[in-house]
């Protein structure tokens, strides 16, 4: 009977070694969505302030991540900064950074949508207290507003998750490289690999991924009601 | 930084090639991506047993798994299992099935947010369930859905940039061998951003436009 092919995830280390690229691919999103987050509540906090040239630096800050591909400007932060800068910081500090930035600039939108969406009254009760403005922001609006950005927090996470796959283009060596090597290690021995090794990575994604946006969609029913 | 001008003068033909592949890529796409995504909305909405799972399925696999991962899956897996397709068809086959369940999603919030009473007037003069959903549900629907559609379709045309790792010669890949023989590495990226913003900005203008003009379509307000 001629093999599958399927052993090939489990010769050696191999299934080790896929998981160990897939910790590689969560470090850098997790890194990057927690530093993205904090950095992201500070532009959100920023960009409902009435200043308007505040607002245009922000609002064009956001707009540079969403109309140009992230994969460009991995290739940019690769190929210009880091030869700029003169040290060397390596594919995988280079992808935290461009995440962590993109990420901020995602995430100040998702805090600014939810800091709007509050009733106006809310502010104005806070002001007819006595309420500093730190303490409106502290006490009414930031615990009103961190519910309505959950949903939209959890689906950022899983996008960045998504997009961490790319950064084998950069040369980092992350769950989607190792299932090259293996690919190739087994060329002759076994050359069906790549569809097991290929559907496998798929299955962890999907694995990462799904339960995310599982709880980003109940949060979502939950508090719309 | 110093730019060389003769070098990107020289370079703009080949950039020019890239974009059209771009375009080719984001048209198909975005095409087929709107078909796939209208089906999988109207069997989900109708509740057509059995397939519901499928699509669902389908919509959940689709979202929770990266482009790169599903286009190296279709060009070096599929292969040994006797299916073979072109880098073209991959990166179609492979942004469609990305695509689709997008589309289906903001088709699906589309026909949701059509107010109850709508659909309730239509059957009280007497429509069948056919011209309802013909002449009531989908035109509003979609002029609600136009929005997420637009972003869907802006989308699509930005993850076409890596249909380089199947090795396609779109703008990225482009970019990528450019600085890889001439280490020209200021003017290629430069050049690789101005295509997107020549590519994208239009689109995003148009869409708003879109947005403003399907407005008046709908009722009330």
């Amino acid at each position: 009977m001629q093999s599958l092919g399927i052993e090939v995830l489990f010769q050696g280390s191999n299934f080790m070694r896929l998981l160990g690229g897939l910790l590689v691919t969560i470090e850098i999103a997790f890194t990057s969505i927690f530093i993205g987050t904090a950095l992201g509540l500070l532009m959100g906090l920023l960009r409902t302030l009435k200043s308007w040239p505040l607002r245009f630096i922000l609002r064009f800050y956001l707009e540079a991540f969403r109309i140009i591909p992230i994969l460009v400007w991995l290739y940019v932060a690769y190929f210009i900064f880091t030869p700029m800068l003169r040290v060397d910081i390596g594919g995988e500090l280079t992808a935290v950074l461009v995440f962590s930035l993109w990420g901020a600039a995602e995430m100040g939108d998702i805090v600014r949508g939810a800091l709007e969406s509050l009733p106006k009254h809310q502010l104005e009760s806070g002001k007819a207290l006595g309420l500093k403005a730190g303490q409106i922001y502290r006490y009414i609006l930031i615990p009103q507003a961190v519910r309505r950005m959950l949903p939209g927090t959890i689906n950022l996470a899983t996008r960045m998750i998504k997009t961490t796959s790319l950064v084998v283009l950069i040369g980092v060596i992350e769950v989607v490289k190792v299932g090259q090597q293996i690919i190739e290690l087994g060329v002759i021995k076994a050359p069906n690999a790549s569809i097991w090794v290929y559907g496998f990575i798929f299955i962890l994604f999907f694995l990462v991924c799904y339960p995310l946006s599982r709880l980003s969609r109940k949060f979502e029913r939950r508090w719309q009601s | 930084m110093n730019l060389n001008w003769n070098y990107i003068y020289e370079s703009l033909p080949l950039y020019g090639e890239a974009m059209w592949l771009t375009v080719k890529l984001a048209f198909w796409a975005i095409l087929f991506s709107l078909i796939v995504g209208l089906v999988a909305s109207i069997l989900q909405h109708y509740q057509v047993k059995g397939v519901q799972t499928v699509i669902t399925a389908y919509i959940e696999l689709s979202r929770n798994t990266p482009l790169l991962v599903q286009l190296f899956f279709l060009y070096y897996g599929l292969p040994k299992i006797g299916i073979y397709m072109s880098e073209m068809s991959c990166a179609i086959v492979g942004l469609t099935f990305l695509g689709g369940s997008y589309m289906a999603e903001a088709f699906r919030s589309g026909i949701e947010a059509v107010p109850r009473g709508q659909i309730e007037s239509g059957l009280s003069i007497g429509l069948s369930r056919l011209q309802l959903a013909r002449h009531v549900v989908m035109p509003q629907a979609f002029a609600i859905s136009i929005p997420s559609l637009g972003a869907n379709a802006i989308f699509l045309l930005k993850e076409t940039s890596v249909v380089g790792a199947i090795s396609l010669m779109d703008l990225t890949n482009l970019t990528r061998d450019l600085i890889g023989m001439f280490y020209r590495t200021e003017e290629s990226l430069l050049l690789l951003v101005a295509a997107y913003l020549v590519l994208i900005l239009p689109l995003s203008f148009l869409l708003s436009w879109l947005e403003r003009k399907v407005r008046y379509a709908e009722f009330g307000d």
